[in-house]
């Protein structure tokens, strides 16, 4: 472990010209990532540039076109337990309550949940070759331990999974994540903002070292009616996911209308495909019909070994969640029926 | 990595079982280690000091959060509980008399962390259900296994029967 300083930026300007001077300067937000890493000897930062001073990414509003936007430094629990977040948006909230502790909900912010690291065994070690971590040392997971691994979208470099729950709901939701650096504030959709690790594993996502994540905002749409979170782990509670998914729908006459589907723990990003999505249309929520909107959303999946399982479970969570959308009473908050 | 030299320590003030304390620390520090090598109070354990077993569990600003995975410096100015400042001598708080009455530890290990949740979980007006309250107390590892008796006397004090 290194030593670092450390800087309470009191504006946003402040933050993003900290993080500018220096590229081993890095933002803190709640902190239960980067303090793990760094107690690993895994991340070395110069600097932390506390984010927690700047209370204007700290509220939600109500967007004029109908949205919500969630203030990057709000706790994920905050979020979670937020009344319109309930109303409106609660495969978010279900979402997020299935996602590690209530301790580590309320110290974990919006901003720092999108930008956690894989769970790889390998990229832990210090002690192991990562092409994460260190590139071009190479990927023990393929040929090694990879229970947790990617079925879909890996590289020859890398085959990791992102960990977030929170991302996954946010894929089928279509968030948009504000960002803003030193150019200036941009807009990115969900769906650009994590990416495949194809040569360059050691970039989990699109944002640039000096920009800052001031929130992210929800569309109008937010699958009140029918909307279904499953996490499938090795326990009930207070463990990450092997295979998630995130079902939003909309249906009219007993046919769908819309559909969003978001699967999570199979790639190095949440999976979404939209042809998947477009075969449900004018189709009745049946098994068949999720059936079909399976093979197309799961099609080119790889297996290594230990996370063969994932193929087969992917596809019945994705079958189960089609279900489970229906009828979200059936799914209680943060709890699925254990012993 | 290059090692750099150190930079100054801090002044953090915290507020710590309604008693302001001031300590100088480096930027590094846990809150953990704040607690229990610079003020003495080592009821909050340390378990894993990787945020996994709920030991390090206080509340802070009314909410319960792992010590071990914030900065004391992020935390200057805020106010914190931990199971030193619960109950008072000669009157426990209802939760430790029903840790007692259902035999809801061995070792004692996990207990302030288990304490200390619980009774943020009860403040937040969380955990309606026997399965709820499994699910938002998940946090906090038993390595003796007394989880069940743990449920037992936190739903014991939720309903009314230990107040
Ligand atoms: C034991 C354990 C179990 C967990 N289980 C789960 C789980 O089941 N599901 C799940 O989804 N997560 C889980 N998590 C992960 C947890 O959700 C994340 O650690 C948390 O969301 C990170 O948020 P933070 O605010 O603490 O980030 P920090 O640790 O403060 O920061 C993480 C990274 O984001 C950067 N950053 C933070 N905020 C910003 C910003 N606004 N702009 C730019 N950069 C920023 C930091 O520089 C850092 O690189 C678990 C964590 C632990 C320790
Ligand atoms: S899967 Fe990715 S993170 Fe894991 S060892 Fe291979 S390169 Fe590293
Ligand atoms: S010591 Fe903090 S969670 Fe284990
Ligand atoms: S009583 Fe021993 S760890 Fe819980």
């Amino acid at each position: 472990m290194n030593n670092f300083d450390y800087l309470r930026a009191g504006t946003i300007k402040e933050a993003v010209r900290g993080i500018a001077t220096q590229p081993a300067n890095q933002f803190i937000a709640g902190g239960t990532n980067l303090i793990d890493l760094w107690k690993y000897d895994l991340t070395h930062p110069a600097r932390l540039i506390d984010l927690n001073g700047l209370d204007e990414l700290k509220t939600i509003t109500e967007l004029p076109d109908g949205g919500l936007r969630l203030g990057a430094l709000v706790s994920n629990n905050a979020t979670a337990y937020h009344p319109i977040v309930e109303e409106r948006y609660p495969l978010l909230s279900r979402t997020i309550l299935a996602g590690a502790t209530a301790q580590i909900r309320n110290s974990a912010t919006n901003g720092g949940n999108l930008l956690q690291r894989t769970r790889c065994y390998y990229f832990y070690d210090v002690a192991s070759p990562c092409n994460k971590r260190v590139p071009g040392s190479g990927c023990p997971a393929i040929e090694g331990q990879n229970r947790l691994h990617a079925i879909l979208g890996e590289s020859a470099q890398c085959i990791a999974t992102h960990p977030s729950d929170m991302a996954v709901a946010l894929a089928a939701l279509e968030a948009v994540v504000q960002v803003t650096g030193p150019e200036g504030q941009r807009s990115i959709p969900i769906a650009d903002f994590h990416r495949l690790p194809g040569n360059t594993p050691e970039r989990d996502n699109t944002l640039a070292a000096d920009e800052l994540i001031t929130s992210i905002d929800l569309p109008a749409t937010g699958y009140a009616a029918h909307h279904s979170y499953l996490k499938l782990r090795d326990r009930n509670s207070y463990a990450f996911a092997l295979v998630s998914v995130a079902t939003g729908l909309e249906l009219e006459d007993g046919k769908i209308t819309r559909a969003r589907i978001a699967v999570g723990g199979v790639a190095h990003k949440p999976w979404r495909k939209p042809a998947a999505e477009d075969a449900l249309i004018d189709k009745e929520p049946s098994p068949e019909a999720f059936g079909a909107a399976a093979d197309i959303l799961l099609a080119g999946a790889t297996g290594y070994g230990h996370n063969d399982f994932k193929i087969e479970l992917a596809r019945r969570a994705i079958i189960r969640n089609g279900a489970m959308a229906l009828d979200p009473s059936c799914q209680r908050p943060g709890a699925q029926p254990s012993l | 990595m290059p090692n750099r030299p150190d930079p100054p320590t801090r002044a953090v003030t915290l507020t710590v079982n309604g008693t302001a304390r001031t300590v100088h620390v480096a930027p590094w520090v846990s809150l953990l280690d704040t607690l229990r090598d610079h003020l003495d109070l080592t009821g909050s354990k340390k378990g894993c000091d990787h945020g996994q077993c709920g030991a390090c569990t206080v509340i802070c600003n009314g909410q319960r959060i792992l010590s071990c995975l914030t900065l004391a410096v992020m935390q200057d100015g805020a106010e914190i509980t931990t199971i030193e400042g619960i109950g008072a001598e000669g009157k426990l708080h209802p939760l430790q008399e029903a840790f007692i009455a259902y035999d809801a530890f061995q070792c004692g290990y996990c207990t302030p962390g288990q304490i200390c949740s619980s009774i943020a979980m009860i403040e937040a007006g969380h955990g309606n259900t026997r399965e709820e309250v499994k699910d938002l107390m998940s946090g906090n590892l038993c390595r003796c296994g007394a989880n069940t008796n743990i449920i037992d006397a936190i739903m014991a004090v939720k309903d009314g029967a230990h107040e």
